[in-house]
């Protein structure tokens, strides 16, 4: 595991909480306010960063999501853009772990070795790359292995039977559980089916266990990340960023109005203490 | 590879799904376990008597299998060459391809216990072609389609609707068949256990491509019989249309060991591949990952993809299956390709030649047949896939053949 993320998971232990990740597009909805946004996501006490690198065809994210990544390549995102913001996130935030998501098209354009040697130079922790299950390992997860970076898999609801063991096998830094059939953003799961999938995968694994996909509010983020070791939020954060679009905020207006939602989420999960 | 793997282009995919360095199976986690699934479910049907049993009494009785091959006399009098033959497949019920692999899927999906049905379309074509099996068989049908397509293919979202379907137009993206394909998949993650999707075309995770592959190999089988039953002889050339190419690989895949058969691949150039308005992913496009495959992309240098360009909704994908892809890189087949303006007057010929109005897809193929033909001897044979008819798009065509004075 990363040592970032190794640091934030004990931190977040020993405070007796889960942790917070938050899912941002890079460039959403342009670069200027995209760094903003990451700087006040640190500062309102978010433990774990997601970046997006946006793709034209997400095919596993709903509507939000897919709106952010086109605004993101509408501003001009790219892939090398992406690594830029995040290098210049991890020189104002040595300590708060950078994790890369996105698809494998853009990456596989770039590179696959070039892409590896650049995204750790900019300094992150790990990838979360959606359409390169275990039987694509040899693709990124393999070449991967020599790298600093985790290779974070995706755990599903229809993953939790026999393929379990197997798609574990290579993950590395922390277990993603979706905790939904579905695409992120859409419906919400039920706490009992998140609270025996997270002990499922406990078996299984050593690795710390992080629940996304459906947690819209600050009450839920905090009993879904009390159940395992954290509790990422995406859709909730990037449609507060589609808004401030629309109404044509400053970076500095948007970049608050964010960290203004984190802030209620990482203090509600900082509140919360298991039952 | 060993050594019959290289006397033979018919041993592909590997069981990694991979044709060389195309296809794969580059999906979300959530869709793994379903199309594994498929793929056992797949791989039990196909040499199952009585599926294949099952199959083939709906393509006798229900489709009308087999298809004429009809030598077009006046064509190739006109095109003054190669002797033209033309694969009737607009004969089919539906009056396309489609069905061959919809009825395939259909009924794997009741052999798996399925009762609801997944599919993406572009013209409306598989869309329609799936509604009917839908019918046929008691399932649930509910399709997705581009916002923009529904607007511009109204007879075919009427057809699906009366035929029991649920049409989903859709606004995501750019909107366009790509979208509806993103979106297909997307309802597919959100609903595992009760629904089975029918990829419309030889492209998508494996086993799509050889499952859709296999089903319209029908056409190609019985061209090759119906030939030596004619003529006594295979052809000396194969044309097809291709947008994600399963038409084309129907026709070619029964043929791909008679090496002595030239093979042409016809893309849409749209307004020519120079103005960058084209859905040639072959001529003008490069190798990438998209809707769970590697293939030749249309796609920009950071590999976001661009939105394809072609007067036929059917051709109009920035993808192309993988197996062409790979057919394309070993040098098997041949991939050419034909403007929006060749092929409209090819739809007008061969409406007056022939009384056969084609659809904009094989259009693009007799663009090609049009210039190649000329070039060979009167004593050589061309088959030719027409794939489907034309009276979907004579909204689309009448005004712009009016135009160009060809009324």
């Amino acid at each position: 595991m990363s040592k970032r993320l190794a640091a934030s998971f004990a931190k977040a232990k020993q405070e007796n909480r889960g942790i917070l990740g938050i899912f941002v597009s890079a460039g959403d909805p342009d670069t200027n306010t995209s760094i903003k946004i990451l700087d006040g996501l640190v500062e309102s006490g978010v433990d774990m960063i997601e970046l997006g690198m946006p793709f034209s065809d997400p095919m596993a994210d709903g509507p939000a999501i897919q709106a952010a990544s086109l605004r993101a390549i509408k501003s001009g995102m790219t892939l090398r853009g992406s690594l830029e913001i995040a290098s210049q996130f991890r020189k104002k935030h040595a300590d708060t772990p950078l994790i890369l998501m996105g698809y494998y098209n853009p990456i596989y354009r770039y590179g696959v070795e070039l892409f590896l040697k650049d995204a750790q130079a900019a300094g992150a922790d790990g990838l979360i790359i959606v359409d390169l299950p275990p039987e694509e390992d040899v693709e990124l997860c393999n070449p991967s292995q020599n790298s600093e970076l985790d290779f974070i898999r995706l755990i599903t609801p229809t993953t939790l039977g026999d393929r379990l063991p197997h798609v574990l096998e290579k993950a590395s830094g922390f277990i993603y559980y979706v905790s939904i059939a579905g695409i992120t953003g859409t419906k919400s799961a039920q706490m009992e089916s998140i609270s025996s999938a997270v002990n499922r995968i406990k078996q299984v694994s050593d690795l710390p266990v992080v629940t996304g996909f459906g947690i819209r509010t600050a009450e839920q983020a905090a009993h879904i990340a009390s159940l395992g070791d954290g509790a990422i939020v995406g859709s909730a954060v990037v449609e507060i960023i589609a808004e401030s679009d629309t109404q044509n905020l400053s970076a500095e207006d948007t970049a608050r109005k964010v960290s203004d939602f984190t802030k209620l989420l990482a203090d509600a999960i900082s509140a919360h203490k298991p039952e | 590879m060993n050594e019959t793997q290289l006397n033979s282009f018919k041993t592909m995919p590997d069981e990694n799904g991979r044709f060389g360095i195309h296809g794969g199976r580059f999906v979300a986690e959530t869709l793994m376990p379903l199309i594994l699934q498929v793929e056992a479910a797949y791989n039990e049907a196909k040499t199952d008597p009585d599926f294949n049993a099952e199959l083939l009494y709906f393509q006798k009785h229900y489709v009308g299998r087999p298809s004429p091959l009809y030598f077009a006399e006046r064509l190739t009098e006109h095109y003054g060459g190669a002797k033209l033959y033309l694969k009737r497949d607009e004969l089919n019920h539906t009056g396309a391809h489609k069905i061959n692999n919809v009825l395939g899927q259909a009924l794997l999906a009741k052999k798996m216990g399925k009762t609801k049905i997944i599919a993406e379309t572009g013209a409306g074509q598989h869309g329609v072609a799936t509604a009917t099996a839908c019918a046929l068989f008691n399932l649930e049908c509910e399709v997705f389609m581009g916002a923009e397509d529904v607007k511009r293919q109204k007879p075919n979202v009427d057809r699906m609707r009366l035929l029991g379907a649920t049409v989903h137009p859709v606004t995501s993206g750019t909107s366009t068949l790509k979208d509806a394909m993103n979106e297909a998949l997307r309802y597919w993650v959100a609903h595992p256990d009760t629904h089975f999707y029918i990829i419309g075309t030889v492209a998508g995770p494996h086993p799509y491509p050889e499952m859709v592959r296999n089903f319209q190999s029908v056409i190609g089988t019985e061209a090759k019989e119906q030939l030596f039953e004619a003529e006594g002889r295979l052809p000396d050339a194969l044309i097809a249309c291709i947008g994600g190419g399963s038409n084309a690989l129907g026709l070619f895949h029964p043929f791909l060991d008679d090496t002595d058969v030239t093979i042409y691949g016809v893309e849409a150039a749209g307004l020519g591949i120079d103005s960058g308005m084209h859905a040639a992913s072959l001529t003008g496009g490069t190798p990438g990952v998209l809707h769970g495959n590697r293939t030749y992309l249309l796609q920009n240098d950071d590999g976001q993809i661009i939105d394809a360009h072609s007067i036929s909704a059917g051709l109009d994908y920035p993808g192309i299956g993988p197996e062409h892809s790979w057919l394309h890189d070993i040098g098997r087949v041949h991939y050419v390709s034909a403007t929006d303006e060749e092929a409209l007057v090819q739809f007008q010929l061969c409406s007056r030649l022939e009384g056969i109005i084609p659809a904009l897809e094989p259009s693009h193929a007799l663009a090609f047949a049009a210039k190649q033909l000329p070039l060979m001897d009167k004593e050589q044979i061309v088959i030719l896939n027409m794939c489907g008819r034309g009276d979907k798009d004579l909204e689309a065509v009448l005004p712009k053949l009016d135009e160009r004075g060809l009324l």
